[in-house]
């Protein structure tokens, strides 16, 4: 028998005869890319400077933008809290920063809610822009001129980063539902 | 992308999306309240964080190692592409440091001839443990390290933390198996230094953004000239005398600010130290009114 349209039984998420969505997958892969980004800093010496862009913020901002609804409301909380453990900020810095941005974000959502990227992206700047401030603010350190002029690199990358997480997350967000094959 | 909030006429996502906020605002508030207390009290919850980070360590120690060579080998093409000028300034360098070694050699031998006189036993001083900076909050304003030995390995909070070239910083948090330093570049670290080639004394703090500023406690008449080197001064109890920490590149009129000789990102192993004088430190943490225990 001859097949005419090989692709007529798949999507974007792959073919769908004897396959499923894994709601395991569907559900923790946005957590589980916030707490890596959380812990990737860690991994590189930038003594001289904050320089490293807050990439669990920035995760956690793409993942927001991207798939309203997805993240509940109140996930700023545990994702924060994680995220303390290895910022370096003092803990709780992270559980405000996010559970603010969070519901921030809903507010966001109800007063524009369709976007282009470009707002996306304003929005995630102005976001990040606050959060890094913030964050230095909070460091439980005395904040000085030098330390604030420190913040510029840091804060400009975070800014040029987004456009790449964003990619990352909706990469990532194709792989949350592919389907799997169903054994037995 | 649709929001997809707006919970429409269903009674349940609408309690669903109500508790959400009730939530999230709660949430907000727990963390301005752990926050506070934070502030108010740095070691809150210290062994929380000092157990996530030994459970990190061994993904961040193998990422130390892999970090190191590879900047070695960057390093050792960068020697090949500028071999032969670098070659003539090498031979000259190395000829100055002969002449200056032996210098040294002439000065140690006096010196211990001088501690004979004096019946001055001049142990040797072993580090307590020898690891790597196997990470750091490189987003945090603040500069942290962590460092691949803890509490099992007997460091201890306060312990001074050396690299070859210089002192790193303090050990403010340990974990089991790692711990968190203060680098010296942190804006809320205080080092007391002198000048290498006088009594000058000063404190060396840190700016938050690199530097070091190197405020003179004699105010007066500023006499730092670009180029000093300042070492440790042994006050405090913490750190013995004479590690260099840091070179002096430009003058303000309350003293100058400084590059530190001891960059942490460039370095691979670090020491840990025994506090110098720790009866000092204990003197110095107990309040006037109270016996010091021993």
């Amino acid at each position: 028998m001859e097949r005419y349209a090989p692709r007529a039984r798949s999507d974007a998420y792959g073919r769908r005869i004897n396959r499923e969505h894994s709601p395991l997958v569907a559900l923790a892969l946005p957590w589980l890319s916030i707490l890596l980004g959380s812990l990737l800093p860690l991994f590189i010496i930038a003594t001289a400077l904050p320089l490293v862009p807050p990439t669990g913020y920035l995760m956690l901002v793409a993942w927001r933008l991207l798939r309203p609804g997805l993240l509940p409301v109140w996930a700023g909380f545990p994702l924060g809290a994680f995220d303390d453990l290895f910022s370096g900020q003092p803990f709780g810095s992270g559980i405000l920063l996010w559970s603010l941005t969070m519901i921030a974000m809903e507010f966001l959502d109800r007063r524009i809610p369709w976007r282009s990227f470009l707002q996306d992206w304003i929005a995630a700047s102005l976001a990040l822009l606050g959060y890094v401030l913030a964050t230095f603010l909070l460091s439980g350190a005395q904040p000085g001129i030098p330390g604030l002029v420190a913040l510029g690199p840091q804060a400009l990358l975070s800014v040029l980063l987004f456009p790449a997480a964003a990619r990352i997350a909706s990469a990532l967000d194709r792989w949350r539902l592919t389907r799997w094959k169903v054994t037995g | 992308m649709a929001p997809q909030s707006r919970s429409g006429y269903s009674k349940r996502a609408q309690y669903t999306l109500f508790t959400g906020y009730i939530l999230a605002g709660i949430g907000a508030l727990v963390g301005a309240l752990l926050l506070a207390v934070s502030l108010w009290h740095p070691p809150f919850l210290a062994g929380l964080r000092g157990s996530a980070q030994d459970m990190a360590a061994p993904a961040t120690r193998s990422a130390a190692v892999a970090r190191t060579e590879s900047k070695g080998l960057i390093a050792s093409i960068q020697g090949y592409l500028r071999a032969g000028s670098q070659n003539a300034a090498l031979k000259r360098e190395v000829e100055i440091a002969r002449i200056r070694l032996k210098e040294a050699e002439a000065v140690r031998r006096e010196n211990a001839t001088l501690k004979a006189l004096l019946a001055i036993r001049d142990g040797d001083v072993k580090p307590v443990a020898v690891a790597r900076l196997v990470g750091s909050t490189a987003t945090s304003a603040r500069r942290f390290a962590y460092l691949g030995a803890g509490s099992e390995q007997g460091v201890r909070v306060g312990m001074p933390v050396l690299s070859p070239r210089g002192v790193v910083g303090r050990i403010l948090e340990t974990g089991r198996n790692s711990s968190r330093v203060l680098l010296l570049l942190d804006s809320e670290s205080v080092l007391p230094v002198r000048r290498s080639n006088d009594e000058l004394v000063a404190f060396a703090e840190g700016r938050g953004d690199s530097l070091l500023r190197i405020r003179l406690i004699n105010l007066g008449l500023n006499p730092l000239k670009v180029g000093d080197l300042f070492v440790t001064s042994g006050a405090g109890g913490y750190y013995r005398p004479g590690t260099a920490v840091a070179i002096l590149t430009e003058k303000t009129n309350d003293g100058g600010v400084a590059r530190i000789v001891s960059d942490p990102a460039a370095t691979d192993f670090v020491a840990v130290m025994p506090i110098f004088e720790p009866t000092a430190v204990k003197v110095a943490e107990t309040p006037v009114d109270q016996a010091v225990e021993n």
